[in-house]
């Protein structure tokens, strides 16, 4: 492992110890807010200190250890002003005791990932707050990662934790009936982690913006608690298809290569074989939904690597299904694309033209799709406008590049 | 509500705007940022600038102006151009500043809500 590797391995172990304090000691005083405050510094020191010394024999009870003394040390300057804290500190020390007798620290973070997703909070504050309250990343880190202001993003999370807080949301996991809706908000809010989704049209997947690793842990922890939900497999075995591709995405001058350029040795064997593994074993539960639909789309491209071919009928037959399930815009451009690579540019065009909406002619993959086909058809000056859209319209350096490549090739 | 998008470029990019084998590419990408944000029909208006060394400066001191060449701020990266566009939210407003070709090759992008005036 390059030490690289090694700090990222010690920085989510501190990560995974911290998300663990936070519900602990959230579910027990009620207050997130006042909990991730408790353990901060803490984990300000943990991030600093592992890394050099490796990960203390019991993490939690490390963690606690310095939160306690923090939290006794406001208690003494009686700079306190919140009630909170002699409760925290009386939770903190029963904590410890426990983290330091016991083998392993209780594991409450199912709960925490289903309040961030809960119904009452604002949608656009599920992903963060995850992101936050499990995972410890700040919201200058958030913010960037999703294009928002660093203040704005804090003033959203700050809001969020407030609400539940006050409207005494229960740090518990859903009941049966409530189960399924609410499982599908936090597999949605952990697949916004990793990206934006459907970028894969064009043939690349960005990892949103740089939260990739961050929303694997995510989805690897809803997994573990909930090993009998097909749609977590299948969130699973997407996310791996696209991380498989990670090291074929560029040339080595970084240069942008689209999915089906991709050289397919460069693919990770064993991802792909994790993934084909999960999306079979979600198989027999009977449930398909969105995410094991998308997985087996990106399990046909996965094929290439052992046929050397894409069954593209079968693609679009997926995206079918998908359109069936929600009939999203990049699901339909999705359709079109490979219904053109299946019969023809001229058909696929046709459905591409027929997606309805305005929101379409602001969507970056729609214009490179559409003059992808164009090229195809040898509409050279349409083509070319469509080029321009998807350039203006694309916020990947690399990508750009490369459709102004596709569009220059096209002067001669 | 309007903000303004100030696309800070780097010398690169200045340089591009002149060297004829990326001049193209370079103008091209522009065009097309212009054209979607007239088309996604939220452009209010927007201007291209020359080059920072086409710069003048005025200012005045103790009520005697004093003018001077070149650019206000000596930055790595110069102010190169800037739209104004009427957006909901600065979330969204962001969003676009983003798939600015400033943005996009290196650059700096501000963003700031405008005055209504």
């Amino acid at each position: 492992m390059s030490d690289e590797d090694t700090r990222r391995v010690v920085e989510m172990a501190a990560r995974h110890s911290y998300g663990r304090l936070v519900v602990f000691l959230a579910a027990r005083s009620r207050d997130l807010t006042a909990a991730e405050d408790a353990l901060a510094d803490a984990f300000a020191s943990a991030l600093e200190n592992w890394p050099r010394n490796g990960i203390p024999a019991k993490p939690e009870a490390w963690l606690l250890a310095v939160a306690r003394n923090r939290l006794s040390d406001a208690m003494r300057r009686a700079r306190v002003r919140t009630a909170a804290i002699p409760t925290l500190l009386a939770i903190a020390e029963e904590a410890h005791d426990m983290a330091d007798a016991a083998p392993s620290f209780p594991d409450e973070r199912l709960k925490l990932l289903f309040i961030c997703a809960h119904p009452a909070i604002d949608r656009a504050a599920h992903t963060p707050l995850m992101l936050q309250t499990l995972l410890g990343l700040d919201a200058v880190r958030i913010g960037s990662a999703f294009l928002v202001q660093p203040a704005a993003m804090g003033q959203r999370l700050a809001r969020a934790k407030r609400k539940i807080r006050d409207a005494g949301i229960e740090f518990e996991v859903p009941a049966a009936e409530d189960l399924p809706q609410r499982l599908y908000a936090v597999i949605e809010a952990i697949y916004a982690a990793y990206g934006s989704g459907w970028d894969d049209i064009a043939g690349d997947h960005p990892r949103s913006r740089g939260l990739g690793p961050e929303a694997m842990e995510l989805c690897h922890l809803l997994l573990r608690f909930m090993p009998d939900e097909p749609e977590v497999r299948g969130l699973l075995a997407l996310m791996l298809y696209c991380e498989s591709r990670h090291n074929a995405r560029r040339d080595a001058a970084g240069n942008y290569i689209p999915l089906m350029e991709q050289d397919t040795t460069l693919w990770s064997h064993p991802m792909i074989e994790e993934a084909e593994e999960l999306l079979r074993s979600a198989a027999p539960y009977r449930r398909v939904g969105r995410f094991q639909l998308e997985a087996a789309i990106q399990s046909v491209h996965a094929q290439r690597k052992r046929t050397g071919s894409i069954d593209w009928e079968e693609i679009a037959l997926l995206y079918e299904g998908l359109i069936a399930q929600a009939p999203t815009i990049g699901a339909m451009v999705g359709r079109a694309a490979a219904i053109a690579e299946a019969r023809g540019p001229a058909l696929g065009l046709k459905l591409l033209e027929s997606i309805p909406g305005t929101a379409v002619k602001s969507y970056q993959p729609y214009w490179a799709v559409a003059a992808h086909l164009l090229t195809s058809l040898g509409r050279g000056d349409e083509a070319r406008s469509a080029y321009d859209r998807a350039i203006g319209l694309c916020d990947v350096p690399a990508m750009r590049e490369f459709l102004q490549r596709r569009r220059h090739a096209l002067l001669q | 509500m309007n903000y303004t998008i100030l696309a800070y470029e780097t010398e690169d990019a200045y340089a591009a705007r002149t060297d004829p084998a990326r001049q193209q590419a370079y103008v091209a990408g522009w065009m097309a940022y212009s054209q979607v944000l007239r088309e996604a029909g939220i452009m209010v208006t927007g201007a291209g600038l020359q080059a920072p060394e086409t710069a003048t400066t005025i200012k005045l001191r103790d009520g005697q102006p004093q003018v001077q060449d070149g650019p206000y701020a000596d930055s790595k990266e110069q102010l190169g151009g800037f739209y104004i566009i009427n957006v909901p939210d600065l979330d969204t407003a962001l969003s676009w500043a983003a798939r600015s070709p400033a943005a996009v090759a290196g650059g700096v992008v501000e963003v700031r809500p405008n005055i209504p005036m």
